[in-house]
């Protein structure tokens, strides 16, 4: 519990109007979208790198944890405060600074909602192409500390790949600037990329220098269906070994198009197991060229239907599909645990086949869809709390699908990160040599343990 | 422990649908406005679940938080799980009301709002000298809920009463031409008392098509304001009452031309009110299954725009009323819109987004409200659009209002107004 004076000084930093202690506040600032819960003691609403480096000055003096907070929409429990203390919200500071056409870079704040930046880059034919499920709500900051992914990662990458240079509060309170906007830079220590995905506990980033990329000139959205799951995740690897790289290769298998189908009737043929939704941009010529030749090389793996949209309406009818994956999941169990693991992309129909043996086992519906393109699937096992067993039976059930993922030269995790949520399971990954490194880093950065404690690695 | 019978035991089940996967961040109303988690849907929902566990009380931060929701359903629609948020805050605030009484309720309304402009205050006092002002308007109207007074009202705009309200005009049974549709007219009270044009229009257009036309003198106020204060007992004595007279009727339709009265007979009264009775459900399900919006009528018995002609040329650009927009009727008045001679319909950005009123809402957090509407106004001026055209007139009194302060001479009109001003004469 933090002592009233300290509350004091963080109200005067910040504000009164900033600064919260409500019950209700409290309350709302302390959940995310992995369902658990801790209150903190208090809340804060920074405006600028200046305040947030007074806060944790102050926390170093008077010990006290701080939990950076974007969006709040986070599946691992990144910003939760567990044990208490403040947490730290960037939304405040929400302006996209500048966006420049000469260098193709943009600088914005953290609080930026995802979406906003796009729409905004897209006026001036730009491209910003990460796009976590999250856009239209998370924030850039949130997308940087966790390293948000999303399903155009199977061409462009994923959120650090876009950043050039950053404005980080450091745990001791220190504003500095790592990286910059140059393409090419050497000098020093990359601390731009160890921060990207560090989860908020190597500091607090206040500003996002971003590259960004001409606006591709057309796109072509195919839907592919498939008489096996095995087809499907062959034809997966085929088409990347075909040369062609698609801009989005999203998975769904049978159990989840069973859910779909139940609730919204998307009349797809009964022979289908899986769905791959495709989808290329560029030059329209060369995209024209691309859908002919990953027809091809798909056709003889099974598959039983190709729709190619003719144009923006029927393509977002296609993206439709996956869009209701997520709504229709609750149909089969109340409760999901939703893992994001990936492989290389040539092991994904081994990595399938190796869950269906798991779910067997355990007798519980696990549902995969996902980026299957870049390797990345969603895998969601389906339980309902309320029965007794059900909830160990499940945690039995991830700790075997991340064993056969990391079994194929895999990882835990694509984009979701550890937080609360996977930190059990990090040895499985992670030698304590590693888990040593990185603590030792963690150590120098933040003498005191102050921001975001008790994150990432086990206690 | 929050109390047995608790309004929010009603909304149990659909408390555990919500995950906090954060998505209403992005289309509810009240969050752009206030920036705040509280304001949030998926806060409200945690909040509801903790009074629920009795973790906290209906204290003001309970109330000041469940009072900044506009009530518009947009959290609703794109919600991935579908939670009833607005079903969740209408509980919420009946327990409010409840557990605190409604005098008390407002005199919390007076805490949360003390910091806040004189202008605001004024709502309150509305409520204590509201019976000299609305001499004509019957204690349970909404009006006097959404009304603060005008004399206190700074910059705001706000219409005038009508010198004569509408349903004193018109006899209550207006005879058709045989084989045509016996319709009952659910004026509203913003039809009634100040956007009297409205209710003239609906007329018109009514009798154009040859409807028998009775407008019962006995209606109420739907009662939707006072749900946004979570007045229960008042929006069911009005839900009950509204019922026998429109039954009395025995029309084919019951039409309204105010999104939010059509909101509370469709979804509003078989929600709250029927729950408790099984015959009472019925008999508002069968109302609900009636009652229809007049754009829509009107395309159901094939008014044809094209038919009528004469007037001037308008550019025109559409605001979709929440009440409408949930109840899934956009394109209807498009499309009469369209087809209307002269008019040339412009489409705004975010037409889909919420004006900002929110019944009480409005009255309790002015600056908020105006704050919403102020993106509403930018996009509608963006159009150049001679008009803006809607289908409520509680979004009229917003749009005007917004659009008044920026100096804006852009004309707010409702769809039948337009639509009747082509086939008089």
């Amino acid at each position: 519990m933090l002592k009233p004076q300290v509350m004091e000084q963080l109200k005067k930093i910040v504000g009164a109007e900033n600064f919260a202690t409500g019950a209700q506040e409290l309350i709302c600032y302390g959940y995310d979208a992995t369902q658990m819960e801790f209150l903190p003691d208090c809340v804060v609403h920074p405006a600028d790198a200046n305040e947030v480096s007074q806060i944790l000055k102050l926390a170093n003096v008077e010990k006290f944890p701080v939990f950076p907070r974007g969006a709040g929409s986070g599946f691992t429990g990144g910003a939760l405060p567990k044990g208490g203390g403040v947490v730290l919200v960037t939304t405040r500071m929400n302006k996209i600074l500048r966006i420049d056409t000469d260098n193709l870079v943009a600088e914005v704040e953290p609080g930026v909602v995802t979406e906003q930046f796009q729409i905004e880059v897209e006026k001036l034919g730009l491209f910003y192409p990460p796009d976590p499920a999250s856009l239209k709500f998370s924030t850039l900051g949130g997308n940087v500390a966790e390293c948000a992914g999303g399903p155009r990662a199977v061409k462009y990458g994923v959120t650090k790949d876009f950043v050039m240079g950053l404005e980080v509060v450091v745990p001791t309170g220190e504003i500095i600037r790592t990286g910059g906007e140059t393409v090419k830079g050497v000098v020093g220590y990359d601390l731009t990329k160890l921060l990207c995905g560090s989860e908020g506990t190597l500091g607090i980033i206040t500003k996002i220098i971003f590259k960004l990329l001409p606006y591709p000139a057309a796109k072509k959205t195919m839907l592919t269906v498939f008489d096996s799951i095995d087809g499907a995740a062959q034809a997966v690897s085929t088409i990347i070994k075909g040369k062609i790289i698609p801009t989005t290769l999203e998975f769904m298998d049978h159990a989840t198009l069973t859910c779909v189908d139940r609730r919204f009737n998307l009349g797809l043929p009964a022979e289908g197991r899986a769905v791959l939704l495709i989808e290329v941009d560029g030059d329209p010529d060369l995209i024209e060229k691309q859908a002919g030749a990953i027809h091809d090389l798909i056709q003889p793996l099974g598959l039983v239907q190709f729709r190619v949209a003719k144009n923006a309406a029927e393509s977002e009818e296609l993206w439709r599909v996956r869009r209701l994956v997520s709504p229709s999941l609750r149909d089969v169990n109340p409760d999901k645990f939703n893992e994001d693991i990936v492989v290389p992309r040539s092991k994904v129909p081994d990595v399938i086949r190796k869950i269906e043996v798991i779910q067997q086992r355990y007798d519980i519906p696990i549902v995969n869809f996902g980026h299957a393109g870049d390797g990345n699937i969603h895998v969601n096992i389906m339980i309902d709390k309320s029965q007794a067993g059900q909830e160990e039976k499940a945690h039995q059930a991830i700790k075997e699908v991340f064993q056969a993922a990391l079994d194929l030269g895999g990882t835990m995790s694509g984009e979701h990160g550890v937080g609360l949520a996977k930190q059990p399971y990090i040895p499985l990954e992670l030698s304590a040599e590693q888990i040593g490194v990185m603590q030792g880093i963690k150590r120098a950065l933040d003498p005191n343990n102050i921001l975001n404690p008790g994150k990432m690695f086990p206690a | 422990m929050t109390k047995k019978n608790s309004p929010l035991e009603r909304v149990e089940k659909e408390l555990k649908k919500c995950v906090k996967c954060g998505a209403c961040r992005a289309n509810c109303p009240a969050f752009s406005a206030f920036q705040r988690e509280p304001a949030v849907a998926r806060g409200k929902v945690a909040l509801a679940q903790h009074i629920m566990k009795g973790d906290i009380t209906l204290d003001d931060g309970s109330y000041a938080a469940m009072s900044k929701c506009l009530l518009c359903g947009s959290c609703v629609e794109k919600c991935p799980n579908v939670v009833p948020t607005d079903e969740i805050v209408v509980a919420a605030r009946e327990a409010l009301a409840q557990q605190r009484g409604l005098t008390t309720f407002h005199q919390a309304v007076g805490r949360v709002v003390a910091n806040r402009s004189l202008m605001n205050l004024g709502a309150l006092a509305a409520r204590i000298l509201g019976p000299l002002f609305f001499r004509k308007v019957p204690a349970t109207s909404g009006l006097r809920l959404r009304f603060p007074l005008p004399f206190l009202g700074g910059t705001r705009h706000i219409p005038q009463l009508a010198k004569k309200p509408f349903l004193k005009r018109h006899p209550e049974e207006i005879p058709g031409k045989p084989g045509q549709p016996r319709v009952a007219f659910f004026v509203g009270c913003m039809s009634n008392f100040v956007y009297t044009e409205i209710g003239e229009a609906t007329l018109a257009l009514l009798q154009h098509m040859g409807c028998t036309v009775v407008i019962p003198k006995l209606q109420n106020c739907c009662g939707l304001p006072a749900m946004s204060g979570g007045d229960i007992n008042t929006v069911r004595e009005l839900a009950e009452k509204n019922l026998a007279v429109l039954e009395a009727c025995r029309a084919d339709y019951v039409v309204t031309s105010c999104a939010t009265c059509g909101g509370a007979l469709h979804r509003l009264y078989p929600l709250v009110v029927g729950k408790r009775n099984p015959e009472l459900a019925e008999r508002l399900k069968a109302l609900a299954d009636k009652c229809i919006d007049t754009a829509v009528l009107l395309q159901k018995l094939g008014f044809n725009p094209e038919e009528t002609g004469g007037g001037e040329n308008l550019k025109v650009t559409y605001h979709d009323p929440c009440h409408l927009r949930t109840a899934g009727i956009t394109k209807e008045p498009r499309r009469l819109l369209t087809a209307t001679p002269g008019v040339q319909l412009v489409e705004m950005e975010g037409a889909d987004k919420c004006c900002g009123l929110g019944g009480t809402f409005n009255v309790y957090h002015y600056d908020s409200s105006m704050k919403i509407n102020a993106g509403k106004t930018a996009a509608i001026q963006a159009t150049g659009a001679d008009a803006v055209a809607t289908g409520c007139p509680g979004c009229m009194m917003q749009l005007s209002d917004g659009l008044k302060q920026a100096g804006d001479k852009t004309k707010v009109i409702h769809t039948v107004q337009l639509l009747a001003s082509k086939i008089r004469r």
